[in-house]
């Protein structure tokens, strides 16, 4: 498993990881998310935020603040450290800092489906769009009117292309057929990154393999979850569960049959790792799914800084920032509505 | 010892007395009493809320509106810059004005500029799309060209099959257009304008959604298009795209949304079309003069704010840093009264007291300040009074560790001794002269350098001008000793002693000179150079100079310790440390020194070497030919037993001592931790004062002074070993510039080519300046630094303190918001 990439890797592979672990010492403490939680307004959140390394984003919003922008900001500043890091980054960590956004890229690319399916305006469109998914001609998706033209048209100059090739039909575009080509999508992405990973070796591949099945198996549940009482047959729902991860095989076979959650339940809590998630459940609950699964990524990207000379680090780094993200929005929002005893139902504190 | 106590304190020597005091100000003289405080500057506020979030303290509010007003006043430095304009404060500006009404203007200015932006920016928007529309009119008509339609199917002929890979197209392009002229054949066009970046994606995305159908023509539009969103220009391409049918059209027209180009419709009837752009012309120069007026009312608004900008900007400065600092304070129990607490140096006590009676008096306030001084456990903070020219050696000991409190503060000799040893290292005086005149320059334009921003290394430059100015008056000194004028011997002093043995100087590199007068008078004789015995000659000379010049420092440095033992009281380290160190440190290489002294003196060839070696290998052996003086073998007997005798002086007692006298001290005293705690009833709960825990653990006393002794011994050989780094680098000096001088410029002269000698002339003082003057000005500064910091101040030096770093609004800068 181990090569000798501790002898190498500082070569191109260093500045970088010194350069991304010095960002997550910048990530938000406990202390600060109890200081965070506290406030009692938007002003309140942004004079915290100015003592971090928010400050120089927020610093020149004029005062009435909306959340939007809160989460605007903090997400510019991410793109920010997102390009630098990628300016400065040689082959293979270039490729690998390219494949996190694939993930964004199949989220925009949905998102500007489903709009203009719902017949909304393009521009307000790509303003919700994650600033790390977008590509050139992405606003263009709006022409298509089927896959194959989705395809052939704006998708074969993205990084995307390859992953289409499962889910080219002449079908018109709706929405269960856009949430079955997000899943395909997701699928193709997944199972392309973890062969990336595996192909570079080493530690990557180690702690990339494990994070990335993680993924894959929380992908997997919730596509059980999601399609439970619609019309997407067993096998179909078959079709879209990654091939690789804790659950695959047979763990996929028994999801692919479950009617309700209970039975989900049923078939993860064979598995060790996520008989902790689903035991911090009461039965017949969902709604608290998301923050457990949550909870176990952040544990388990923290874990990956535990190592050194890996790329392991950068994924990372971005999921948790965006974890970070997540959680302002959250405290945010209800900041803003005035709902402060629900304050602590989302976040998940890094550390 | 008497005369030593007596003497008047000087500034540097230690820094200054500090006193722990309390404030008590009445609510409604707080502000004015704070901003007075800082423009005094001698109050450093401790902050006695540290649990408490920002949000949570008392003037949050206050702070909020600040960074909010400070938030308008950057948008209107951004803005004045955008504009281009030069803010520059106006000399006799409008009399000062509140706080509470800056607020009020700020907002309506801010509140006028923002409109005025967004009705140029609507303005603006609108004069685009008029140029964009005249360029396309001008530009797409060229391809229309419809009266004529037999010229226009050539033309499209020619534009298609320049594209040799649309083969497919031209066929079914020919087709349609074939039969008849161009309006029958159901050929429509649509044509617009998008940026140039764009262009080639966009024409690639219409014909891939039109399959190839379709004809893309474009030219470059002639002038830039401001764009308003990023405030650039940019260049933009006209287009025309021939298609047909209506699925097509609605398709093309998507695509042109989503890359953001606009579409005009322009007629195909040449007339109609003149008439047109005669409109469009007609209204831009009416938009233009709407737009140019509107920019000039609002560089006008921009202007006037820009001449009251700096002062407003360091108005809100000031007072956030000030409600800053009242958020250090605490209320009392009353809640009509803030208590502060804070460091202040002790000559500023009366300073602070009229200050702070001077703010009750404006303020009209019945109830007075209190201002009282207590005892603090916590160790007061370091302050020197520097002025310009000892603030630059200040830093220099600064950047290794700031001076405990009340310590002997090395800066005071680095001024004399670093540019000293750094000359030692640089004795060149023509190389001297050069600094000097870099050093002249930058004081000579201090009052200008200083007030504008420099890059950071200019910025390190005129910060040491006044190092650079010694270190280049030492280098001249040096140089004249050295007898160096780029690295060439000069017969300043009278002429010298030597001369050759016959008149054709012949054999004066082999055999060597004859003395025939005194020695000469100032420095290394200039017959030296080139001599068969320079480099022998210097070497020792030099060698034994810095040999000289360490133990003399290292002396120093433990001298200071002993005033430093003294100042503090503690005779333990006079009897247990100074002594030791002074007798170890001195019977053997304070006695080295003694005998490069007496050799010099008596010109005796005695091998020092030699003596020092068989010192320690076998003291008792009579030392034969290198004998130097009379009982020098008892005395080095002596010494040597001293020096042996001193290693477990200094590591024994001292830990011993210290646990003695700790158990003495609490023998019997079971009880005193009930009795202290009874004395500290008394006091406000948020004092400095906290119980002071003094556990005493003997090993980790022992292994302290165990590592401090043997670091000191093993020191005392390294560190005069370190010091023949000046012999080094001097020698390196020389050496190189000797190469350039005599490979470079006396080759390049020996040829009778004035091209040559040009080059040669270039490359010597291109050498010169980067080389000698740059990289080994450097280097020597760096070496003696090093031997500041190591080999001097370890013998003295501890170096925790921490700065004093009063509330000052003078400290504030730019870059605090």
């Amino acid at each position: 498993m181990y090569g000798f990439e501790a002898l190498t890797f500082n070569i191109h592979g260093g500045y970088l990881e010194a350069i991304v672990r010095g960002y997550r010492s910048g990530l938000l403490t406990a202390a600060d998310y109890n200081n965070l939680c506290q406030c009692e307004t938007l002003d309140d959140i942004k004079m915290h935020l100015s003592a971090t390394e928010y400050g120089p984003y927020l610093q020149n919003e004029p005062s009435p603040l909306h959340t939007t922008t809160i989460v605007e900001k903090c997400t510019l500043k991410l793109v920010d450290e997102y390009k630098h890091m990628l300016a400065q980054a040689t082959e293979p960590l270039s490729t690998f800092l390219e494949y996190i956004t694939y993930g964004h890229m199949i989220d925009n690319v949905v998102l500007i489906v489903t709009g203009t399916l719902h017949e909304r305006d393009v521009q307000e469109l790509l303003e919700k769009c994650h600033p790390l998914g977008m590509f050139d001609s992405i606003a263009t998706l709006a022409v298509a009117q089927n896959m194959r033209e989705l395809y052939r048209l704006v998708l074969v100059d993205t990084p995307l292309a390859p992953y289409f090739s499962e889910c080219i039909t002449s079908e018109d575009l709706d929405d269960m057929n856009i949430e079955i080509m997000r899943n395909t999508l997701y699928k193709a992405y997944l199972e392309d990154f973890y062969r990336f990973c595996q192909k570079l070796g080493g530690a990557t591949a180690e702690i990339m393999s494990d994070l990335l099945a993680f993924e894959a198996d929380r992908r997997a549940v919730n596509i059980t979850i999601n399609s439970i009482g619609t019309e997407l047959t067993r096998d179909d729902r078959r079709k879209l569960y990654s091939n690789f991860g804790l659950l695959y095989p047979y763990g996929h076979e028994e999801l692919a049959v479950c009617e309700d959650i209970d039975q989900v339940r049923g078939a993860m809590e064979k598995y060790p790792p996520y008989q902790s998630i689903f035991s911090k459940l009461s039965y017949g609950e969902s709604q608290m799914l998301d923050k457990a699964f949550y909870e176990e990524e952040v544990k388990r990207l923290c874990l990956a800084f535990e190592q050194q000379f890996h790329y392991g680090v950068f994924f990372a780094y971005m999921r948790l920032r965006e974890q970070e993200i997540r959680n302002l929005m959250w405290i945010s929002e209800c900041v803003a509505q005035n709902q402060k005893s629900r304050v602590h139902d989302s976040v998940v504190f890094i550390f | 010892m008497k005369y030593i106590d007596n003497l008047p304190s000087m500034d540097l020597m230690r820094s200054e007395k500090m006193m722990f005091a309390q404030l008590i100000i009445p609510v409604e003289s707080a502000h004015r009493a704070v901003s007075y405080l800082g423009e005094l500057g001698l109050l450093q506020f401790r902050d006695l809320n540290e649990d408490k979030s920002p949000f949570q303290r008392t003037f949050v509010n206050q702070v909020k509106r600040c960074a909010e007003m400070s938030r308008k006043l950057r948008f209107f430095k951004d803005q004045i810059h955008k504009a281009g304009l030069m803010p520059s404060p106006h000399p006799d500006s409008q009399p000062d004005i509140e706080l509470e009404e800056l607020e009020v203007r700020l907002a309506e200015h801010e509140h006028e500029l923002i409109e005025m932006n967004a009705n140029s920016e609507k303005l603006q928007q609108t004069y685009n799309e008029l140029l964009e529309f005249k360029m396309v009119l001008q530009k797409a008509g060229d391809f229309l060209v419809p009266d004529e339609s037999h010229s226009e199917e050539t033309e499209l002929d020619e534009n298609v099959y320049t594209n040799s890979d649309y083969s497919d197209t031209v066929s079914l392009l020919e087709q349609e257009m074939q039969p008849g002229p161009s309006n029958q054949s159901g050929v429509k066009f649509i044509s617009g304008i998008i940026c140039k970046s764009k262009v080639l994606r966009f024409e690639r995305m219409l014909f891939r959604a039109t399959r190839g159908n379709m004809l893309f023509n474009r030219a470059p539009a002639g002038d830039k298009i401001l764009d308003t969103a990023s405030n650039e220009m940019v260049e933009k391409t006209v287009f025309v795209v021939f298609f047909s049918g209506e699925q097509a059209r609605r398709k093309i027209l998507k695509i042109c949304e989503a890359f953001g180009a606009n579409c005009y419709p322009i007629p195909e009837d040449t007339t109609k079309r003149r008439q047109i752009t005669r409109e469009v012309l007609s209204r831009l120069s009416e938009l233009g003069t709407t737009l140019e007026a509107g920019l000039h009312h609002r560089d006008a608004a921009l202007t006037s704010i820009g001449f009251q900008l700096t002062k407003w900007m360091n108005m809100v400065r000031q007072e956030k840093a000030i409600y800053d600092t009242l958020n250090m304070l605490n209320f009392d129990v009353t809640k009509k009264c803030l208590v502060g607490e804070g460091w202040c140096p002790v000559f500023a006590k009366t300073k602070i007291q009229e200050t702070l009676q001077r703010a009750t008096f404006d303020c009209n306030s019945q109830m007075g300040i209190i201002f009282h001084v207590m005892d603090s456990v916590e160790s007061p903070p370091t302050y020197f009074r520097t002025n310009h020219f000892t603030n630059a050696y200040q830093e220099i000991v600064d950047a290794y560790g700031v001076a405990k409190y009340q310590e002997a503060n090395p800066a005071v000799y680095t001024i004399v001794t670093f540019p000293f040893l750094f000359a030692v290292m640089f004795g060149d005086w023509g190389h001297g002269i050069c600094l000097l005149l870099g050093a002249l320059i930058l004081i000579a334009r201090e009052k200008r350098l200083g007030s504008q921003k420099l890059g950071s290394f200019m910025e390190m430059l005129f910060g040491g001008r006044y190092v650079l100015l010694m270190m280049s008056l030492f280098s001249i000194y040096c140089g004249l000793i050295y007898n160096e004028f780029f690295s060439v011997p000069f017969h300043i002093f009278g002429s010298s002693a030597y001369k050759c043995r016959d008149a054709t100087c012949s054999d004066a590199r082999s055999v060597g000179l004859v003395k025939y007068r005194d020695t000469y008078p100032f420095g290394v004789d200039p017959s030296w150079r080139g001599s068969r015995s320079e480099l022998p000659f210097l070497n020792s000379l030099k060698m034994k100079m810095s040999i000289l010049f360490g133990v003399t420092q290292m002396n120093l440095g433990i001298i200071i310790s002993y005033f430093n033992a003294r100042y503090f009281n503690s005779s333990i380290d006079i009897k247990y440390q100074f002594v030791p160190q002074m007798i170890f440190l001195n019977s053997l290489f304070g006695y080295l020194s003694l005998l490069i002294i007496i050799k010099w003196c008596t010109g005796s060839q005695a091998d020092l070497y030699h003596v020092m070696i068989y010192m320690f290998l076998s003291p008792f052996e009579g030392l034969g030919e290198n004998k130097l003086f009379w009982g020098q073998s008892v005395l080095q007997v002596i010494l040597l037993l001293l020096a042996v005798i001193a290693v477990p002086w200094m590591l024994f007692p001292k830990p011993f001592i210290l646990k003695r006298l700790h158990t003495e001290r609490f023998q019997g005293r079971a009880y005193g931790i009930l009795g202290t705690s009874d004395m500290y009833n008394d006091e406000e709960p948020d004092s400095a004062r906290q119980p002071h825990d003094e556990e005493f653990n003997f090993s980790e006393v022992f292994v302290h002074q165990m590592i401090h002794s043997i670091e000191f011994v093993l020191g005392a050989v390294s560190n005069t070993a370190s010091y023949l780094r000046l012999w080094a680098l001097s020698l390196a000096h020389s050496e190189l510039s000797t190469v350039f001088y005599e490979k470079v410029l006396l080759l390049a002269w020996g040829y009778d080519n004035f091209i040559i000698r040009l080059v040669g002339l270039a490359v010597f003082s291109f050498a010169t300046a980067f080389i000698l003057l740059m990289m080994e000005t450097l280097s020597a500064f760096l070496h003696a630094l090093r031997l500041h910091w190591v080999e001097f101040q370890n013998k003295f030096y501890s170096g925790d303190g921490y700065k004093f770093r009063p509330f000052s609004f003078a400290a504030l800068t730019d870059d605090d918001d």
